[in-house]
Protein backbone atom coordinates (compact mmCIF):
# COMPACT_ATOMS: atom_id res chain seq x y z
CA UNK A 1 0.00 0.00 0.00
CA UNK A 2 1.12 3.22 -0.82
CA UNK A 3 0.50 6.67 0.50
CA UNK A 4 1.22 10.09 -0.62
CA UNK A 5 1.17 13.81 0.81
CA UNK A 6 2.37 16.96 -0.46
CA UNK A 7 4.01 18.91 2.16
CA UNK A 8 3.64 22.82 1.97
CA UNK A 9 6.06 25.13 2.90
CA UNK A 10 5.31 27.01 6.15
CA UNK A 11 1.99 25.89 6.96
CA UNK A 12 1.84 24.95 10.41
CA UNK A 13 -2.19 25.08 10.41
CA UNK A 14 -1.57 21.63 8.21
CA UNK A 15 1.59 19.91 9.28
CA UNK A 16 0.87 16.54 11.35
CA UNK A 17 -1.99 15.76 8.68
CA UNK A 18 0.29 13.27 6.84
CA UNK A 19 1.43 11.47 10.24
CA UNK A 20 -2.42 11.61 11.48
CA UNK A 21 -3.65 10.34 8.12
CA UNK A 22 -0.55 6.85 8.37
CA UNK A 23 -1.62 6.70 12.05
CA UNK A 24 -5.42 6.11 10.77
CA UNK A 25 -4.00 3.26 8.61
CA UNK A 26 -1.49 1.85 11.08
CA UNK A 27 -4.52 1.89 13.55
CA UNK A 28 -6.87 0.20 11.28
CA UNK A 29 -4.20 -2.32 10.36
CA UNK A 30 -3.75 -3.50 13.64
CA UNK A 31 -0.29 -2.87 13.99
CA UNK A 32 1.60 -2.92 17.70
CA UNK A 33 0.32 0.67 19.24
CA UNK A 34 4.17 1.06 20.25
CA UNK A 35 5.56 0.35 16.67
CA UNK A 36 2.98 3.26 15.87
CA UNK A 37 3.90 5.48 18.03
CA UNK A 38 7.80 5.37 16.89
CA UNK A 39 7.20 5.86 13.31
CA UNK A 40 4.63 8.39 13.67
CA UNK A 41 6.40 10.18 16.14
CA UNK A 42 9.55 9.97 13.17
CA UNK A 43 6.95 11.01 10.60
CA UNK A 44 5.71 13.60 12.54
CA UNK A 45 9.24 15.32 13.13
CA UNK A 46 9.91 15.14 9.49
CA UNK A 47 6.98 16.31 8.59
CA UNK A 48 6.92 20.14 10.70
CA UNK A 49 11.32 19.72 9.28
CA UNK A 50 9.21 20.16 5.63
CA UNK A 51 7.18 23.05 6.66
CA UNK A 52 9.58 24.93 8.82
CA UNK A 53 13.00 24.81 6.83
CA UNK A 54 12.43 24.07 3.08
CA UNK A 55 10.54 25.78 0.05
CA UNK A 56 8.25 22.17 0.03
CA UNK A 57 8.16 18.71 -0.74
CA UNK A 58 6.46 15.55 -0.45
CA UNK A 59 6.44 12.18 1.90
CA UNK A 60 5.78 9.14 0.26
CA UNK A 61 5.01 5.61 2.62
CA UNK A 62 4.86 2.39 1.65
CA UNK A 63 3.10 -0.14 3.91
CA UNK A 64 3.53 -4.00 3.68
CA UNK A 65 3.01 -6.99 5.78
CA UNK A 66 6.77 -6.41 7.11
CA UNK A 67 7.10 -2.98 7.95
CA UNK A 68 6.74 0.64 6.93
CA UNK A 69 9.12 2.52 4.85
CA UNK A 70 9.01 6.36 4.59
CA UNK A 71 10.84 8.42 2.07
CA UNK A 72 10.58 12.46 3.10
CA UNK A 73 12.01 14.93 -0.29
CA UNK A 74 12.21 18.38 0.03
CA UNK A 75 12.77 20.62 -2.95
CA UNK A 76 15.58 22.82 -1.07
CA UNK A 77 17.43 24.68 0.52
CA UNK A 78 19.43 21.13 1.33
CA UNK A 79 21.40 21.26 4.62
CA UNK A 80 24.99 23.16 4.65
CA UNK A 81 26.53 20.47 7.71
CA UNK A 82 24.88 17.30 7.85
CA UNK A 83 26.87 16.41 11.15
CA UNK A 84 26.03 19.27 13.02
CA UNK A 85 21.96 18.83 11.51
CA UNK A 86 22.24 15.48 13.44
CA UNK A 87 24.04 17.02 16.87
CA UNK A 88 21.06 17.22 19.26
CA UNK A 89 20.34 20.99 20.33
CA UNK A 90 21.99 22.14 16.91
CA UNK A 91 19.43 24.10 14.70
CA UNK A 92 18.44 26.90 12.18
CA UNK A 93 14.83 27.27 12.99
CA UNK A 94 13.45 30.70 13.28
CA UNK A 95 11.87 32.74 15.87
CA UNK A 96 8.19 31.22 15.05
CA UNK A 97 9.21 27.86 14.63
CA UNK A 98 10.77 28.27 18.07
CA UNK A 99 7.89 29.99 19.56
CA UNK A 100 5.67 27.25 18.36
CA UNK A 101 7.33 24.93 20.69
CA UNK A 102 9.36 23.37 18.22
CA UNK A 103 13.59 24.30 16.97
CA UNK A 104 15.60 22.92 19.79
CA UNK A 105 17.52 20.78 17.59
CA UNK A 106 15.46 17.85 18.36
CA UNK A 107 13.95 16.36 15.60
CA UNK A 108 16.67 14.09 13.61
CA UNK A 109 18.26 13.02 16.47
CA UNK A 110 14.42 11.78 17.32
CA UNK A 111 13.80 10.65 13.89
CA UNK A 112 17.22 8.52 14.33
CA UNK A 113 15.97 6.94 17.69
CA UNK A 114 12.53 6.17 16.16
CA UNK A 115 13.24 4.28 13.77
CA UNK A 116 15.05 0.99 12.83
CA UNK A 117 16.82 2.13 9.76
CA UNK A 118 17.28 6.01 8.47
CA UNK A 119 19.38 7.68 5.78
CA UNK A 120 19.71 11.32 5.33
CA UNK A 121 21.33 12.77 1.90
CA UNK A 122 21.25 16.53 1.19
CA UNK A 123 22.30 18.65 -1.82
CA UNK A 124 22.99 22.40 -1.26
CA UNK A 125 20.29 24.22 -3.50
CA UNK A 126 18.62 21.25 -4.26
CA UNK A 127 17.22 19.58 -1.22
CA UNK A 128 17.11 17.09 1.76
CA UNK A 129 16.20 13.45 1.44
CA UNK A 130 15.26 11.19 4.43
CA UNK A 131 14.70 7.72 4.13
CA UNK A 132 13.57 5.70 7.11
CA UNK A 133 12.19 2.07 7.74
CA UNK A 134 10.41 0.37 10.71
CA UNK A 135 9.16 -3.31 11.04
CA UNK A 136 5.91 -4.74 12.24
CA UNK B 1 -4.90 10.05 38.97
CA UNK B 2 -8.23 10.31 38.07
CA UNK B 3 -9.60 12.86 35.39
CA UNK B 4 -12.08 14.21 37.91
CA UNK B 5 -9.48 14.67 40.69
CA UNK B 6 -6.71 16.72 37.99
CA UNK B 7 -10.36 18.83 37.04
CA UNK B 8 -10.96 19.45 40.52
CA UNK B 9 -7.90 20.08 41.92
CA UNK B 10 -6.84 22.45 39.00
CA UNK B 11 -10.08 24.32 38.42
CA UNK B 12 -10.10 23.29 35.18
CA UNK B 13 -13.22 23.49 32.31
CA UNK B 14 -12.99 20.93 29.66
CA UNK B 15 -13.16 22.19 26.78
CA UNK B 16 -12.48 19.44 23.81
CA UNK B 17 -13.24 15.54 24.23
CA UNK B 18 -15.12 13.13 26.21
CA UNK B 19 -14.17 13.82 30.10
CA UNK B 20 -15.18 10.37 31.46
CA UNK B 21 -14.58 10.89 34.85
CA UNK B 22 -13.25 7.60 35.66
CA UNK B 23 -9.95 7.87 33.24
CA UNK B 24 -7.44 7.48 34.90
CA UNK B 25 -3.53 8.93 33.98
CA UNK B 26 -0.42 7.62 35.66
CA UNK B 27 2.13 10.22 35.15
CA UNK B 28 2.29 14.31 33.93
CA UNK B 29 4.75 16.40 32.18
CA UNK B 30 5.27 19.69 32.00
CA UNK B 31 6.31 21.41 28.97
CA UNK B 32 6.35 24.06 26.58
CA UNK B 33 9.08 22.82 24.03
CA UNK B 34 6.68 20.29 21.95
CA UNK B 35 10.32 18.51 21.03
CA UNK B 36 10.86 17.30 24.12
CA UNK B 37 7.36 16.13 24.52
CA UNK B 38 8.14 13.84 21.21
CA UNK B 39 11.27 12.36 23.17
CA UNK B 40 8.98 10.55 25.64
CA UNK B 41 8.05 6.92 25.74
CA UNK B 42 5.42 7.32 28.79
CA UNK B 43 1.84 6.52 27.67
CA UNK B 44 -1.73 7.90 29.02
CA UNK B 45 -0.20 10.75 30.72
CA UNK B 46 -1.40 14.54 31.20
CA UNK B 47 0.57 17.30 29.71
CA UNK B 48 0.80 20.60 31.30
CA UNK B 49 2.14 23.53 29.01
CA UNK B 50 1.04 27.15 28.25
CA UNK B 51 1.49 26.99 24.81
CA UNK B 52 -1.99 27.49 22.44
CA UNK B 53 -1.43 26.35 18.86
CA UNK B 54 -2.88 23.55 16.29
CA UNK B 55 0.72 22.06 17.03
CA UNK B 56 0.28 21.47 20.82
CA UNK B 57 -3.11 19.12 19.57
CA UNK B 58 -0.88 17.51 16.97
CA UNK B 59 2.21 16.25 18.81
CA UNK B 60 -0.37 14.86 21.36
CA UNK B 61 -1.99 12.62 19.22
CA UNK B 62 1.53 11.70 17.78
CA UNK B 63 2.61 11.31 21.08
CA UNK B 64 -0.15 9.02 22.62
CA UNK B 65 -1.26 12.00 24.47
CA UNK B 66 -4.81 11.42 26.49
CA UNK B 67 -5.32 14.99 28.03
CA UNK B 68 -3.88 18.16 27.58
CA UNK B 69 -3.96 21.16 30.50
CA UNK B 70 -3.34 24.69 29.34
CA UNK B 71 -2.39 27.02 32.32
CA UNK B 72 -2.54 30.16 33.28
CA UNK B 73 -6.01 30.98 31.58
CA UNK B 74 -4.88 30.43 28.44
CA UNK B 75 -7.52 29.42 26.09
CA UNK B 76 -7.75 26.77 23.31
CA UNK B 77 -8.30 28.52 19.87
CA UNK B 78 -11.68 27.08 17.85
CA UNK B 79 -9.13 24.80 15.46
CA UNK B 80 -8.00 23.47 19.16
CA UNK B 81 -10.80 22.33 19.82
CA UNK B 82 -11.95 21.28 16.24
CA UNK B 83 -9.18 18.93 16.18
CA UNK B 84 -9.02 18.11 19.63
CA UNK B 85 -12.63 16.64 18.93
CA UNK B 86 -11.66 14.59 15.78
CA UNK B 87 -8.34 13.48 17.62
CA UNK B 88 -10.21 12.35 20.65
CA UNK B 89 -7.73 14.30 23.09
CA UNK B 90 -9.29 15.91 26.08
CA UNK B 91 -8.68 19.62 26.32
CA UNK B 92 -8.30 21.20 29.81
CA UNK B 93 -8.22 24.72 30.85
CA UNK B 94 -6.97 25.82 34.27
CA UNK B 95 -6.69 29.53 35.98
CA UNK B 96 -3.54 28.63 37.44
CA UNK B 97 0.10 28.64 36.42
CA UNK B 98 1.85 25.79 35.27
CA UNK B 99 3.97 25.90 38.57
CA UNK B 100 0.39 25.58 40.79
CA UNK B 101 -1.26 22.94 39.15
CA UNK B 102 1.80 21.09 38.54
CA UNK B 103 2.86 21.33 42.48
CA UNK B 104 -0.96 20.55 43.75
CA UNK B 105 -1.23 17.41 41.04
CA UNK B 106 2.53 16.40 42.48
CA UNK B 107 1.48 16.87 45.98
CA UNK B 108 -1.79 14.84 45.26
CA UNK B 109 0.23 11.45 44.15
CA UNK B 110 0.37 11.84 40.50
CA UNK B 111 3.90 10.84 39.58
CA UNK B 112 6.11 12.96 36.91
CA UNK B 113 7.64 11.22 34.02
CA UNK B 114 11.02 11.58 34.67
Amino acid sequence: MKLEFDIASGDFSKAGRASSRIKKMLKQLQVDPKVIKRIVVAIYEAEVNVVAHSVGGKMLAEIDGTGIRVIVQDNGPGIEDIEKAMQEGYSTASKAVRNMGFGAGMGLPNINRNTDEFTIESELGVGTVLTFRNNF
Amino acid sequence: MKLSEIIDLTNAKVVAGDAEKDRELLRAFSSDLMSDVLTLDTEHILLITGLTNLQIVRTAEMADIEVVLLARNKTATPEMIELANETGLVLLETPFSIYRASGLLFQNGLDPVY
